[in-house]
């Protein structure tokens, strides 16, 4: 009888194990949310604010330093006395990057929790999976993803922090165009990033003057890229562009290298992580990649506007974790700042003028740009939160600005490139 | 073409290496291990963090150690109670180990991606053939496959250990009557698939990279050229993954790179309709392990 016991105990083991480990990781980061939930009124009560993260899974770059962030910021926030007087109760959950999941989590915190906005999702995919759910139940989403169709068309409640695709891909066909670069080859991950990345760069190559000799989808799990690479490389190419946010950023840097495909390679922001200048060794020396600031901000010019916002971010981070900042994180830091200084400026939760109040943020230093919202723009960055970086001797550097973003004036670049007046940006350059 | 096909080759060394490792269990016990994908992922884990303190073949060589261990560990807790069970039910055990694992390796080494650094040379060395290029690394993982192959050729043909494994898996009750240690045979197939899983991992860490939740996808291609070998074959194995390597490298050069998965699936079915037993193997020995 035993072993029938043993038995039972392991097929139970085995079966349990699929969703246990999913609960095990939500609550290590959960921190202890189990203050009186009243929501809506009462003068102190706290106002409870949702969060769902890519924590775990494959899209866990992006989500575990989001995650970090939300819980340090929010406890710093409380520290210091909430917003108003109110504490903020942060209700975080982890998606594992699975749109329908993050599906069930959004309809949870809007059903039972009722809380006044979400924080993420880490990815574009699920994003739009909860846009419509969110601007239906007049619940606020700041979102942690990139994709230009979160905002376009603009849905009242839905707002989103990292900067656009759009504008990096402006800010790559202009560093080309400085360096004589026409004919360029694209490579994108298959996923919801990937494919958004995709579509902005053969929309916009047309403007730009750029030429796609070759455009090719890879599998988002794949582990060498050497055969797509050797194709890219038969179409004479001068340049390569990979879109994705996953581990084969380095796997490119590197593979090019051994097949001797010897072309610039540009890269998406989602190269910005130091851990991937990391892995892919001496053969990311050289990669260019818009990005934006926090992964320079010690060598920025101490007069920038974000220099501080940056700093005070890093080492807090850095300090508490024992890891280096990605922008990712940073994400959060922005999209949890802007909600505060709103529900500050609207004087309490009520969902519609918090939302109004977001539109009216103006010069707000965040850590990917300076937000200017607007009632159209729920974006609020324009293409000058990049900055061209590349690396050196294994370390990020910025790169000096294109010829035509310095045409530019720097508060109000617009999408197409017309020279303006002639006052530019102090391009900052690195040694 | 020929970058293409030296391409196809790195791609398929990886393959085959992994589905070595499928084949000694099931040798034994019929089981197909899906666990195997997270003993290749734990052994290069455990070698990376090793590698910090140690010179490289040590890390190597202990990491390989405490893989088997593992293994062996793993198979007295979760599977020698149910070994009566049939093999269904010890498949859907190995999927939960794999899970366990998974998680497991999160909690100790986090989400980040790591690699060992190549064997030999840089990052980015490479011999030349013929004007085409393939790295270093390749080459090593391709010796590691013949190596791991020709020795475990020598040990089920040659070992009394080796033939008395083979033996278990034929038919265990006469094996036992045979006074063959059979519970023992099991927990050693297990320790040894865990050993060659981790030096597999650690030699294919420098072109893969390596992160906690690889292992799914590493165990379903090796898995995949495993069958196409023929079951319980290395040598067909080694042969089955530079062909499917080949194979889809071939198709990506002809075809959008979004169709390389479908290839290896469809050539998959293929097999496993026309030629059940692989395509390296005598049908008669295939029926006669089915039966």
């Amino acid at each position: 009888m035993a072993s029938r016991w043993a038995n039972l105990l392991c097929t139970a083991l085995a079966a349990m194990l699929i969703p246990a480990s999913a609960v095990l990781a939500a609550a290590a980061s959960q921190p202890a949310a189990s203050q009186p939930a009243v929501s809506g009124g009462g003068a102190s009560a706290p106002i409870k604010v949702g969060a769902i993260f890519a924590i775990t899974g494959p899209s866990a770059n992006l989500g575990l330093p989001e995650s970090r962030t939300a819980e340090m910021l929010v406890e710093t926030i409380n520290a210091a006395g909430g917003v108003n007087g109110r504490p903020i109760q942060l209700l975080m959950k982890d998606s594992g990057g699975d749109a329908a999941k993050a599906q069930a989590l959004a309809s949870q915190f809007i059903d039972e929790e009722h809380v006044l906005a979400i924080i993420g999702p880490s990815t574009s995919g699920e994003t739009m999976r909860i846009k419509n759910l969110c601007q239906e139940n007049k619940t606020l989403l700041l979102s942690c993803a990139a994709a230009e169709t979160i905002v376009n068309p603009l849905a009242s409640y839905v707002f989103k922090v990292p900067p656009r695709d759009a504008d990096a891909v402006r800010l790559i066909y202009m560093t080309m165009k400085d360096h004589g670069i026409s004919r360029i080859g694209i490579i994108s991950s298959s996923d919801g990033y990937g494919g958004a990345g995709k579509g902005q760069l053969e929309k916009i190559a047309g403007e730009s003057g750029m030429t796609v000799a070759i455009s090719e989808v890879y599998d988002k799990g794949e582990t060498d890229l050497t055969g797509v690479l050797t194709k890219v490389k038969g179409a004479n190419v001068q340049a390569v562009v990979n879109w994705s946010a996953l581990p084969s950023q380095s796997q490119v840097a590197k593979n090019m290298k051994q097949i001797g495909l010897d072309v610039p390679l540009y890269q998406s922001m989602g190269f910005g992580n130091v851990k991937y200048v990391q892995a892919a060794g001496e053969s990311a020396n050289g990669t260019l990649f818009p990005c934006g600031r926090l992964l320079v901000a010690e060598i920025l010019p101490k007069d920038h506007p974000q220099k501080a916002v940056l700093m005070a971010y890093k080492t807090e981070y850095e300090s508490r974790y024992k890891d280096n900042v990605s922008t990712f994180g940073g994400h959060a830091y922005d999209a949890l700042l802007i909600l505060t200084e709103a529900i500050k400026k609207a004087g309490g939760a009520d969902p519609e003028k918090v939302r109004e109040a977001i539109e009216n943020i103006k010069g707000h230093a965040g850590t990917a740009g300076i937000f200017n919202f607007s009632d159209k723009d729920h974006c609020g960055l324009t293409i000058d939160g990049f900055e061209m970086l590349t690396v050196r001797d294994g370390k990020i550097a910025i790169l000096a600005q294109p010829a035509a973003m310095k045409a530019m004036t720097p508060a109000s670049a617009p999408a197409t490139m017309k020279s303006m007046a002639p006052a530019a940006a102090p391009a900052a350059k690195a040694k | 073409m020929i970058q293409f096909g030296l391409s196809g080759i790195t791609h398929g060394s990886v393959y085959a290496i992994v589905a070595i490792g499928f084949n000694i269990i099931y040798n034994t016990t019929g089981i197909i291990n899906f666990a195997q994908g997270e003993f290749v992922i734990l052994g290069a884990m455990i070698a990376i963090t090793l590698a910090g303190v140690l010179p490289l073949p040590a890390a190597i060589a202990l990491a390989v150690a405490a893989t088997m261990l593992l293994g062996g560990l793993l198979e007295l807790v979760f599977i020698r109670p149910v070994r009566h069970a049939p093999v269904l039910r010890l498949i859907v055990i190995t999927i939960g180990l794999s899970i366990l694992m998974r998680e497991g390796m999160l909690h100790v080494w986090d989400e980040k991606v790591r690699a060992l650094p190549v064997f030999t040379g840089t990052d980015t060395s490479t011999v030349t053939i013929a004007g085409a290029h393939i790295s270093t690394q390749a080459l090593w993982v391709l010796g590691a496959c013949g190596v791991i192959v020709a020795a475990l050729t020598l040990f089920f043909r040659r070992t009394t250990t080796g033939r008395a494994m083979r033996a278990c898996a034929d038919d265990r009750m006469a094996a036992r009557l045979c006074g063959i240690p059979e519970r023992w045979m099991v927990t050693l197939s297990f320790v040894l698939s865990a050993g060659i899983g981790a030096l597999a991992g650690c030699v294919i860490s420098p072109i893969t990279q390596t992160q906690y939740d690889m292992g799914s996808s590493l165990a379903i291609k090796g898995f995949t050229v495993a069958v196409l070998g023929g079951l319980g074959n290395s040598m067909a194995a080694v042969a089955a993954g530079l062909l499917l390597g080949l194979l889809e490298v071939f198709t990506i050069s002809q075809l959008p790179v979004a169709y390389e998965e479908a290839v290896s699936i469809v050539v998959l079915l293929l097999v496993l309709v026309c030629r059940p037993t692989g395509l390296f193997a005598r049908p008669a020995a295939g029926a006669a392990r089915a039966a």
